[in-house]
């Protein structure tokens, strides 16, 4: 048993240190704990937390995507644009934008696996393309102004404590356990874990690595076009320079939840943590008033190191187990 | 008759690599299939699982023709695979390494109490009882992910099962698990291809031997009938020369380098070592018994916390490999596929490796000087290529070792460590590197030689130091130098020990 709980040693650390921040915020400001606090906190992140699963389960299988954050900026965009010029239900332009997010995924996992080129140099090039996109459409803010969407907006459950539990927060909490079920329940998950371990061997052992790629791809665009539904809910606005380095938030969330970047081990469950862990550290900041807001980046920096060395550390200590054991 | 496979024929641009090949499989029998690297083994064993399209020919499975065209469909016709190095995913656990594609699931989840019982059920009857089936499969050593792999290739296949070198990077005592599953697999009907360099578990194991060489189908015959001369014979196409013992010139050079009492704490006891000028020292003993231990700690690969080296100018320094190498030392480890090639880089570029390190990365070598000197030793030692740039991954793992060595030749090192120098390289290339190896101490170089292969030690040694937990126990020279004795050093001491 001793193995499965050093793979899970990430997990609990992320835990555990979220746990304890909590804890100091809580000892000198009581009131963060309060539902107040955890629904902001839910809500703040929700875009975050959607995009990062998506992220999570790139990750897991060796890969990297790069243009999640252009894609929420050319969500909103697409949204607002859609609504203020044809003047289509909402709910008939986000299936739309879902679809087209999906399909840029889909196309980015298909060049990755047909050229058998670098996640990193794929993505790289969506990322600029989705940017370029959103600024085709429009440059400017663009406001949204449609009674559904102040319904969306409006929409919240209110917990014991006067905290609201959004429609988006919700949303983001949904995303996490279909995540879940989809890296830790599924096949498809198994396949994705496979290809994090060594694509040529998944092959062999019967995974069809186009088509998973491209699936994992899709997923990405598919979660980054739902974050961009959320982030434009959020705002209620599209505007092409939106979430800028977006996708290395995701990316240093995915990292503190306990993710190996090289793929092959981590859980889903993990990154809401870590999203969860940065939103605290900002609440703290706002708290205190008198903190630069750049103590968040400083802080998140140091995590970041600290889980990377974890994970080396849990490396070796995982082979030096197996030459001992016969 | 399971497997049969009548004029097989398969040809590559330039090359004729299968000509008119048969075999033939039966249920319940370990068939070797043995040959020089280059005889066509792999080609034939690529044909049978669907990696490679054959030209013509035929190949029945059960009766039936069969053409995969894929290793899945290999797979599914009943033909299952376990490579040297394991293909399974060492981040998944056991059990989903065993169900992998085929996880039970319950409303598209896969139960993972019920897949860890599959395999559980999988597992039975291949004494991996004590084996953790929710653990990484990482977390398991290799001899275990091997036999994990035989239980999923018979699981899915469960007709034929191809072993192409299974035993390569195993010890002793796992490779007789290993052979216990086998015989028991072969007690059950499955028929088993054996794939080894290793003739005297070619002669354990199994049951018929069919030998191919220049992808020529040579011979097949039972495996208690035919001798080992015989079968080398068959191998190489020539009579073998008689493995010389090589004429014993210790005393005749000075003292090279004397280690007094070198010793690190938890890997090797404190040894004294005295090598002479054009000498080689054999090392033998088991797998990690301290053979390669005392070659870390000669080279600074794990500098010595004790004891010190010593030539006729006074103490060396070997605090690190660079600091050895600038005392004239040159190693090539037992690895050489992760520690000693860099496989995509060609051949001139691995040979100039280690000369441009010590000349310091500001004065590269100019490339013409580079290509004079990877020309010379392809000529020198017979490296198989077409041209200095090809990437040495692409050669064959005799050509490999042999650029190994034309680094080190290149630096003219006076004492070369050779861990294991003939692992997994094809009979003929074996013999040139111990040609090779005679020929640089004639030059003056002094070697030692670390190897599991008894009979290559006693060939190519002056003397051979026996190591045994981590201890040099004996040294045997002159008329002792034979395997007889060689393993009662090893077996005494292990008495003395119990």
């Amino acid at each position: 048993m001793t193995a499965l709980n050093a793979r899970a040693l990430p997990l609990y650390a992320t835990i555990a240190i979220f746990l304890v921040a909590y804890l100091i915020c809580y000892l000198q400001f009581p009131a963060m704990l309060s539902t107040r606090v955890v629904g902001n906190l839910l809500t703040d992140n929700a875009y975050l937390g959607i995009v990062a699963v998506g992220m999570t389960v790139v990750i897991l299988s060796g890969g990297i995507d790069l243009s999640v954050g252009s894609v929420i900026a050319f969500s909103g965009v697409f949204i607002a644009v859609m609504l203020r010029d044809t003047g289509l239900h909402p709910l008939i332009v986000f299936p739309l934008l879902l679809a087209v997010t999906t399909a840029f995924g889909a196309a980015m996992g298909g060049l990755i696996h047909g050229l058998a080129m670098p996640p990193f140099i794929v993505t790289l090039a969506g990322m600029f393309l989705a940017r370029g996109a959103a600024y085709m459409l429009t440059i400017d803010s663009v406001p949204i102004d449609h009674s559904f969407y102040d319904l969306l907006q409006g929409a919240y459950y209110k917990m014991p404590g006067g905290g609201r539990l959004t429609l988006i927060g919700v949303l983001m909490l949904l995303s996490v356990l279909g995540g879940m079920i989809l890296a830790h329940r599924t096949r498809f998950g198994t396949a994705v874990f496979a290809l994090g371990g060594g694509a040529q061997t998944a092959g062999l052992m019967g995974v069809n690595v186009g088509r998973t790629t491209v699936m994992i791809y899709a997923f990405s665009g598919f979660m980054a076009g739902l974050s961009g539904i959320v982030f434009s809910i959020y705002t209620g606005s599209g505007y092409p320079l939106a979430t800028v380095g977006t996708e290395l938030t995701a990316i240093a969330a995915v990292v503190i939840g306990g993710t190996i970047l090289t793929g092959g081990s981590g859980f889903v469950l993990g990154t809401l943590i870590g999203v969860l862990t940065m939103g605290l550290i900002q609440t703290y900041i706002v708290f205190d008033g008198s903190l630069s807001s750049w103590w968040t980046k400083i802080v998140i920096g140091a995590l970041l190191l600290l889980f990377i060395l974890l994970q080396k550390g849990l490396l070796s200590l995982g082979q030096r187990q197996r030459s001992g054991a016969t | 008759m399971l497997l049969s496979i009548r004029e097989l024929t398969k040809s590559f641009p330039g090359t004729l690599a299968l000509d008119d090949v048969q075999f033939d499989l039966r249920a319940g029998e370990v068939h070797a299939l043995l040959g020089e690297n280059g005889a066509g083994k792999s080609t034939l064993i690529k044909c049978l699982t669907g990696a490679y399209q054959r030209d013509t020919g035929e190949i029945r499975l059960d009766g039936a023709p069969i053409s995969p065209s894929s290793t899945l469909e290999a797979q599914a016709l009943g033909i299952g695979t376990v490579y040297q190095e394991v293909n399974l995913l060492p981040n998944l656990t056991v059990a989903e390494n065993l169900t992998f594609g085929r996880q039970p699931t319950r409303f598209g989840m896969v139960s993972g109490r019920q897949m860890r019982a599959e395999a559980r059920e999988m597992l039975a009857g291949y004494g991996l009882d004590h084996v953790n089936v929710g653990r990484e499969l990482g977390s398991y050593s290799v001899a275990v992910q091997q036999i994990v792999a035989i239980a999923r290739a018979v699981a899915l296949s469960g007709k034929v099962l191809i072993l192409d070198e299974p035993t390569a990077s195993l010890d002793a005592r796992e490779t007789e698990t290993l052979f216990g599953v086998v015989r028991g697999l072969r007690e059950r009907g499955l028929g088993i291809i054996f794939i080894s360099h290793f003739l005297d578990q070619v002669y354990d194991l199994t049951d018929r031997i069919t030998v191919l060489r220049n992808g020529r189908h040579i011979v097949t015959g039972e495996t208690a009938a035919m001798g080992r001369v015989e079968l080398i014979h068959h191998m190489l196409g020539h009579e073998l020369e008689e493995a010389e013992r090589r004429k014993a010139r210790h005393g005749s050079g000075k003292t090279l380098l004397t280690a007094n009492g070198l010793g690190k704490r938890g890997r090797i006891h404190p040894f004294d070592l005295e090598v002479r000028e054009g000498e080689v020292v054999g090392l033998a003993g088991l797998l990690g018994s301290g053979r390669t231990e005392t070659a870390d700690v000669l080279y600074g690969r794990t500098p010595a916390d004790r004891g010190e080296v010593t030539d006729a100018n006074g103490p060396l320094d070997l605090r690190n490999p660079r600091a050895a190498i600038a005392s004239g030392f040159g190693y090539a480890p037992e690895d050489r596929k992760t520690d000693g090639i860099v496989a995509d880089l060609s051949i001139r570029e691995n040979i100039a490796l280690a000369l441009q390190a010590r000349r310091g990365w500001s004065r590269p070598i100019p490339r013409s000087e580079q290509k004079a000197l990877a020309d010379e030793y392809i000529r020198r030692l017979d490296i198989r290529t077409s041209g200095p740039e090809k990437p040495v991954g692409e050669l064959s793992g005799g050509n490999q070792q042999k650029v190994v060595l034309a680094r080190w030749l290149a630096m003219n090192p006076r004492f070369l460590i050779l861990d294991e120098p003939t692992r997994g390289i094809d009979v003929g290339a074996h013999a040139e590197i111990l040609r090779l190896i005679g020929e640089l101490t004639e030059q003056g170089m002094s070697i030692l030689l670390i190897s599991s292969e008894f009979d290559e030690l006693i060939a190519a040694s002056d003397r051979i130091i026996v190591v045994r937990d981590r201890t040099h126990v004996s040294q045997l020279v002159g008329e002792d130098v034979e395997t007889g004795r060689i393993i009662s050093a090893i077996a005494q001491h292990e008495e003395v020990a119990s």
